[in-house]
């Protein structure tokens, strides 16, 4: 087709604002690496893009306050075994309510229903009180073992398994003699595992992220998750005056969830994707 | 008769197979029943008792309720709350409405779609500590990143520009956070409206195309009313979490700053008696969490039913 020359420029223009709206996304980070590297006295005589010569003192500065790399091992020790249990158990209560007809199946789907839409400082202030009570104030598992019951990924299996899981597999599974929890390891999970992973995935970068409740329950400077540990940054005369020191702590906390983005994109962007067309 | 002792003994199979459902569910029933079921009760029994700290809590009926109400700081925190809210749900909307628009326009089909959402998705995978970290310090008084660059530009014009404490005053403080909160959110808002549009049907283009009808008209008629539900779900949702806003001003603005009477949100109010030393009271603050969902729910339904009035317009 031939189009005019107003048509050119004006897909130009459209064009040149997507990039300006994608260089806003990512400045904000580069900058951060950028200054990283930068003395908090260089910071403050000006912006710049360039990369400086100060990495070794901002890192000693941080590293004198607190050990990040603690905080991200705590993070990985709350992550990942509430990453692998919520997956596992998720998809298990799925099947059972998208392919077992039993009493109560109803009930359980409209409770997981109405919790999906109940917010979670709600539960915040009973939650703390159980822990306590439970002595678990300082303890990882009320930061692991809730992942067990966690409402969205079942409701999103749940739609995703009555969708692609054909009923004769298993019906034929059950002719062969197979046990039922045979079935669900050797039929259910290979087939529902892409879904799995992306809310995975998504599972861990939020369980990653999360701020309010492990605030809560860990005081423990050594038992600290990452953003924990990093919102103690505020307490740090010595960092928070010294804005490279500051820039590298974040790029510290930062950088891991880039690599697992860069590595994972597809799953996240078609998880995010998926919710929207999950109703 | 042989016929009908084989049908009795598929259906008790069927049974049989059937009662597993309960052996599955199981771990999920139990761990939520603790960890989810309880501590809401629990809350809510909480909010009509006067516990402090700790000791016994004694049944105060609907008291803590009454202070709710008439506790002014509350509704400052509720109204800083909203005022965040609407400013960010404004800009977040529109910008991934627009980019919608354009991605979605049968004019000039814009490429690049796959690379631009990764990109635009990008700032809501960092944690919102690491966000508030590296927004404090960009925009710190007087020589954060931020002053030094308007003054940069400034200076090419040969003017002077006075260093303002962006996060420090009153004025700017909530603004500066709802556009740091759009900013992580926009991207996401539009990977879901996209979906939405993707979701459309090809058949209703091209029969609209066959039929003469111009963009405006393939827009309004088809695509905006076939993704109204999606964008309802994007509201409703950020309207969700945009009243449990915390993190963000908690972890930016702190208490003896000027501006922080301005961005305290309810959650960080709730924060305050719930859980900082000094100032817990249980009680009320549990009274605070479920005022705050009633608000939810009723602001929710509000909003449901202004997108589907405009549906029968």
């Amino acid at each position: 087709m031939h189009h005019s020359v107003g048509y050119h420029i004006k897909k130009s223009l459209i064009y040149l604002f997507l990039v300006i709206l994608a260089v806003t996304c990512m400045i904000p980070f580069l900058m951060m690496m950028v200054n990283a590297t930068r003395s908090g006295n260089e910071i403050l005589t000006g912006f710049s893009l360039i990369p400086s010569t100060h990495l070794k003192e901002n890192w000693d500065t941080v590293f004198k306050y607190f050990n990040l790399f603690v905080g991200m091992r705590n993070s990985i020790l709350v992550g990942v075994p509430a990453t692998l249990l919520g997956a596992y158990f998720s998809t298990l209560t799925a099947y059972g309510l998208a392919f077992y007809n039993f009493k109560g199946n109803k009930l359980i789907f409209t409770v997981i229903l109405v919790f999906m839409m109940i917010p979670g400082q709600l539960s915040l202030i009973g939650f703390y009180q159980l822990c306590s009570k439970l002595k678990l104030v300082n303890s990882y598992i009320p930061l692991i073992l809730p992942a067990i019951a966690a409402p969205g990924t079942v409701f999103f299996l749940r739609q995703y398994i009555l969708s692609s899981l054909p009923k004769s597999l298993i019906e034929a599974a059950r002719m062969d003699g197979a046990n039922e929890l045979f079935s669900f390891h050797r039929i259910v999970i290979p087939i529902v595992a892409p879904a799995v992973a992306t809310m995975g995935i998504m599972g861990f970068i939020g369980n990653w992220n999360n701020y309010l409740l492990p605030m809560i329950l860990i005081n423990k400077k050594n038992k600290m998750t990452l953003p924990v540990m990093m919102a103690t940054l505020r307490a740090s005369q010595d960092i928070t005056r010294n804005q490279g020191a500051t820039y590298l702590s974040v790029a510290i906390s930062v950088i891991p969830i880039l690599i697992v983005f860069a590595v994972f994109s597809k799953y996240i962007i078609s998880s995010v994707s998926a919710g929207a067309v999950k109703e | 008769m042989a016929n009908t002792t084989r049908v009795k003994q598929k259906k008790s199979k069927l049974t049989a197979y059937n009662n597993w459902g309960y052996f599955f569910v199981a771990p999920f029933v139990i761990v939520f029943l603790i960890f989810s079921v309880y501590p809401v009760l629990r809350t809510l029994y909480l909010s009509f008792t006067n516990l402090k700290v700790t000791g016994t809590p004694k049944w105060i009926w609907f008291d803590n309720y009454k202070r709710v109400l008439t506790d002014k700081f509350f509704w400052k925190a509720l109204g800083n709350t909203m005022r965040i809210w609407i400013v960010n749900i404004v800009l977040q909307l529109g910008l991934a409405f627009l980019l919608m628009v354009i991605f979605s326009d049968v004019k000039y089909k814009m490429k690049g779609l796959r690379v631009f959402r990764i990109v635009y998705y990008l700032p809501n995978l960092i944690a919102a500590t690491s966000i508030a970290f590296l927004f404090s310090t960009f925009f710190m008084f007087p020589y954060g990143d931020f002053n030094n660059m308007i003054s940069a530009v400034l200076n090419i014009f040969g003017k002077v520009f006075q260093r303002k404490d962006w996060l420090g005053s009153s004025d700017s403080a909530g603004y500066v956070i709802a556009v740091i909160q759009s900013w992580m959110w926009f991207g996401n808002s539009f990977l879901m409206l996209m979906a939405g549009v993707q979701g459309i049907s090809k058949d209703y283009f091209e029969a609209a195309a066959i039929d003469g009808a111009g963009r405006w008209t393939i827009f309004t008629k088809i695509t905006l009313p076939l993704i109204r539900p999606i964008l309802m779900y994007v509201a409703i949702t950020s309207l969700i979490g945009g009243v449990q806003m915390f993190d963000l001003p908690y972890l930016m603005i702190s208490p003896s700053t000027a501006s922080y009477g301005k961005v305290q949100t309810a959650m960080m109010y709730l924060y305050k008696f719930g859980f900082t030393t000094g100032t817990t009271q249980t009680g009320y603050a549990s009274s605070i969490a479920y005022t705050m969902f009633l608000i939810i729910l009723v602001a929710s339904v509000v909003e449901f039913r202004l997108f589907n009035r405009k549906k029968e317009d």
